[in-house]
């Protein structure tokens, strides 16, 4: 007589805990086709500008006094979020208060300053296809900004009503992320658009 | 032993039998609530399946009756039963319809439904997610079609090249609803990818390793990887024509730098991908179907399920094939031309393994089995003209004519909606708990099989003789007449069969035989449950120790059975298991969402947003923005009942 298999699980985690729930997957696949799409994006640029002729590019040396400082406080907002999260992992809310509250602001200084940028351009968004992609990838990554300042007020929010705790925090972790991710996005953005001309992209 | 108990951070699961009193319990927990609200809310995978099942039926014979009408213009020469931009605008929302709001979207369906059934588990990864992707499916089909009724339906193909797409060649809203339209539907596709993939890596019942998963959740697993990573491509290219059109960006205008070419990059970066996506889960129902028919298990299924990856890895790398007529460098195309040549291998594979299943086992030739079986000669043909517009010089010479118009329908017809025939014949008796007619089945597949063959093979001839696709019609001196008169009088015919299959399901809806839980002794998960399923699919969490839970007595393989009686109770509120991506062990208790209306509301936000762009209407657009926005926040806010939150002290 053949034997039925069993399966008796010991104790087993119940919703999601700590970082990990099914949740954290699906930020997941949410950041593997927002990154497609910024790769697509980028190849659109590469491709139009690889295939384009002699000063193809909108400018030849971009200014690099806002953006460059502007990166480096983007970058810095990843660090300062990733403290935050921290402090939910360890139950120490002030501490988890105050640096979502932080990051927010740093990310609203850092869509500011970028507004000032677009300001200061001397052409449009239809003058080239260059200019066109630029605006664009930038404006798509401000989208994602802006999302993003959204959901880092509502984890202030919902840190200031108490919502999480050491186990039950995968919101919090999965906010994180997705800045983590915009803020990441951002370097390709930049070198693309700032720094190739400087190599001889597009020039 | 301790119960689940909510807020407990960790619990051990109570094992137990499967009874009427658990049955009862789940039921009351799981069942959608009535009413419009209730329907309106629901996020269960069966009836989000069969929903997409019907929608993209639908689209199916709106489609099909677009392509009568060309076939009636083109059954003679010189013909003007449509106006030349009548005739654009019909084949390209033909080709719109079929391809992005049927072929794709049926799949959906079938393995919406079928994925948790087969896997033994309760419900997707996320059934809310699951549920605003037929939501948006819908809104998208209402948004092209609302174009297409006003007339500005798409009008420069499903591909729509520019620079034939930009303001100054196509002014009208045609295109902007087709952009816009696209956008949209990118969204629906992609939440729907994200949800399978975290559905396969985690919702699987234990044991059901990944050398145990049917060949249908290989096929889709494959095609959401492949739609993840594609789509935004299309979405983009979409995004960008449009603000070409309304902006005056400079994307695709090479007088301002930009690339008409980069169109087609992007397209086809998508669109070969795309293709697979909506054959590979089509061909995992025949791998899975014809063996219950064969009477014993698939031949070779670990080379059929990693030739369904192995396609779609290729298939990345060549969708400069359609291209080869572009001016590209011929070292390039040579390599494309390789490439494309190299898929033919794994589909070969499949080929072999299911000649190899019925030559080996005792077929029962059920309509089913007919429309399986039939996929077969189907993709044959589709293949070999295939793999010769694959290669650069043959291309060259057949490009844009009628060759490629017979290559596409045999690929499409033959290896999506045969096979989508035939899985509804296997699996409507599970959705339904009736049997389809089978004498009615057998003449809706020889007038399906008979007509198709008459109207799509002579196109291959006219395609050499020189006949362009895409015109609205041909002078009588080419001599063209009397085969298109066959090829229109097959159309009809496969129509017709088409049609006595509808009638099929409309008859047996009402009136068709009953049936019990396994009529065709299928050997996977979802016979183990009642036709039709009950809202929590399993009682108990069954464990399975092979590909067969229904025949292992019969096959002997191991001593090990496996077990669907007792298991996991998980009773005490709407409970789900994860396991582990490779072995699928227990990993973790899920609180599953209760059925709420977010995602329905999601969706008309949406659709209210995309009309408000469209119109450049500013307070549509910001309605539709901020509600969407609203819904969003609704959606996200962390709730007690999934535990997403400790319950507030502050
Ligand atoms: C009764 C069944 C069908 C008939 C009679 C039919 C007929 C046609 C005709 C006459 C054309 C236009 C050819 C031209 O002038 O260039 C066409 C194009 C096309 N059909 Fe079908 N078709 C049928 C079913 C399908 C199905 C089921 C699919 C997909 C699943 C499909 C996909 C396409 C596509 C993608 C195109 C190309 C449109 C374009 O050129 O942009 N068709 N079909
Ligand atoms: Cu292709």
């Amino acid at each position: 007589m053949a034997e039925l298999a069993e399966t008796r699980p010991a104790a087993l985690p119940v919703g999601p805990t700590g970082s990990e729930g099914v949740g954290r997957s699906g930020m997941l696949a949410l950041i593997a086709t927002e990154g497609a799409l910024f790769g697509y994006l980028l190849f659109s640029y590469y491709y139009n500008g690889g295939s384009g002729g002699p000063n193809w590019v909108a400018e030849a040396r971009p200014d690099l006094r806002l953006a460059l400082p502007n990166t480096i406080l983007l970058l810095l907002s990843s660090l300062v979020i990733w403290r935050a999260e921290k402090a939910t992992r360890l139950g120490d809310r002030r501490t988890a208060l105050l640096g979502s509250g932080l990051t927010l602001l740093m990310g609203t200084v850092f869509a500011v300053v970028q507004w000032f940028e677009w300001k200061a351009k001397s052409y449009g968004i239809g003058a080239s296809s260059a200019a066109s992609l630029y605006y664009v990838t930038t404006g798509f990554h401000m989208a994602h900004v802006v999302v993003g300042l959204i959901v880092l007020a509502l984890l202030f929010l919902w840190t200031w009503l108490g919502y999480f705790s050491p186990v039950r925090r995968i919101v919090f972790t999965n906010g994180a992320l997705y800045w983590h991710f915009v803020d990441g996005v951002w370097l390709f953005v930049f070198t693309t658009y700032y720094l190739t001309p400087y190599l001889g992209f597009g020039r | 032993m301790t119960a689940v108990a909510p807020g407990k951070p960790r619990a051990v699961p109570e094992v137990g039998r499967d009874t009427p009193e658990l049955r009862a319990r789940l039921q009351a927990i799981w069942e959608s609530r009535r009413g419009l609200l209730g329907w309106l809310s629901s996020v269960d995978h069966k009836e989000i399946g069969l929903r997409y099942i019907v929608t993209s039926f639908v689209l199916l014979v709106i489609g099909g009756v677009e392509a009568l009408a060309l076939r009636l213009q083109l059954a003679g020469p010189d013909l003007s039963l449509l106006t030349p931009e009548q005739y654009n605008i019909l084949f390209s929302t033909h080709g719109m319809t079929m391809i992005f709001l049927y072929a794709s979207p049926i799949l959906s369906g079938f393995s919406n439904y079928l994925w948790p059934l087969m896997l033994g588990g309760r419900d997707m990864a996320f059934p809310r997610l699951n549920a605003l992707s037929y939501w948006i499916y819908l809104a998208a089909a209402v948004f092209l079609y609302t174009g297409f009724l006003v007339g500005a339906g798409p009008n420069d193909g499903w591909f729509n090249y520019v620079p034939y797409g930009e303001l100054q060649y196509n002014p009208g809203l045609n295109q902007d609803y087709y952009a816009l339209g696209m956008v949209l539907l990118g969204l629906s596709t992609t939440v729907g990818a994200a949800n399978f993939i975290v559905t396969l890596l985690r919702m699987r019942a234990p044991g059901m390793s990944i050398n145990n998963l049917p060949i249908l959740v290989w096929g889709t697993m494959t095609a959401s990887v492949a739609n993840l990573i594609v789509v935004p491509a299309v979405s983009l290219a979409f995004f960008m024509l449009w603000l070409d059109r309304q902006f005056g960006t400079q994307f695709f205008q090479p007088q301002a730098g930009g690339q008409p070419l980069l169109w087609q990059h992007l397209f086809w970066m998508f669109g070969h991908p795309w293709v697979y996506a909506i054959v590979l889960p089509a061909m995992g129902m025949v791998s899975d179907g014809l063996p219950i028919f064969c009477r014993r298990p698939l031949v070779g299924y670990t080379a059929v399920a990693l030739g369904t990856v192995a396609t779609m890895l290729l298939g990345f790398g060549v969708w400069v094939h359609h291209m080869f007529a572009t001016g590209l460098p011929g070292l390039s195309l040579s390599f494309f031309s390789a490439a494309s040549i190299l898929i033919a291998v794994p589909s070969a594979i499949a080929v072999f393994a299911w000649i190899a299943t019925i030559w080996l086992g005792r077929p029962v030739v059920t309509t089913a089995f007919l429309f399986f079986a039939s996929m077969i000669v189907l993709f044959v043909i589709g293949g070999v003209s295939g793999v010769m517009t694959g290669s650069v010089p043959v291309d060259w010479q057949l490009t844009d004519t009628y060759f490629v118009v017979a290559h596409l329908h045999y690929v499409l017809i033959g290896i999506n909606v045969f096979p989508v025939v035939g899985a509804t014949y296997l699996w409507f008796p599970k959705m339904t708990g009736r049997l389809l007619d089978e004498r009615l089945g057998k003449w809706s597949f020889w007038t399906m099989f008979l007509g198709f063959n008459l109207g799509f093979l002579p196109m291959h001839l006219v395609g050499l003789w020189g006949m362009p696709r895409r015109v609205y019609t041909y002078p009588a001196e080419l001599g063209l007449g009397p085969t298109n008169l066959i090829i229109s009088i097959g159309s009809f015919v496969f129509a017709v069969g088409v049609l006595l299959f509808f009638v099929n399901i409309v008859a047996s809806l009402r009136s068709g035989a009953r049936c019990g839980d396994n009529p065709w002794d299928g050997p996977s998960l979802e016979w183990a449950t009642s036709s039709p399923p009950p809202p929590y699919n399993f009682a108990v969490v069954p464990t399975i120790v092979s590909r067969h839970p229904l025949w292992e007595d019969r096959l002997q393989e191991r001593d090990e059975r496996s077990n669907l009686g007792e298991g996991m109770l998980l009773d005490q509120g709407k409970l789900a298991l994860a396991t582990s991506s490779l072995d699928a062990e227990p990993l973790r208790i899920l609180e599953m969402p209760e059925d709420t209306i977010i995602p329905f509301l999601l969706s008309v936000s949406l659709l209210l947003l995309f009309f408000g762009l469209l119109l450049k209407n500013v307070p549509l657009t910001l309605i539709g923005g901020i509600a969407g926005a609203l819904s969003l926040v609704g959606w996200f806010w962390p709730r007690l009942g999934l535990l997403e939150r400790e319950a507030a002290h502050g």
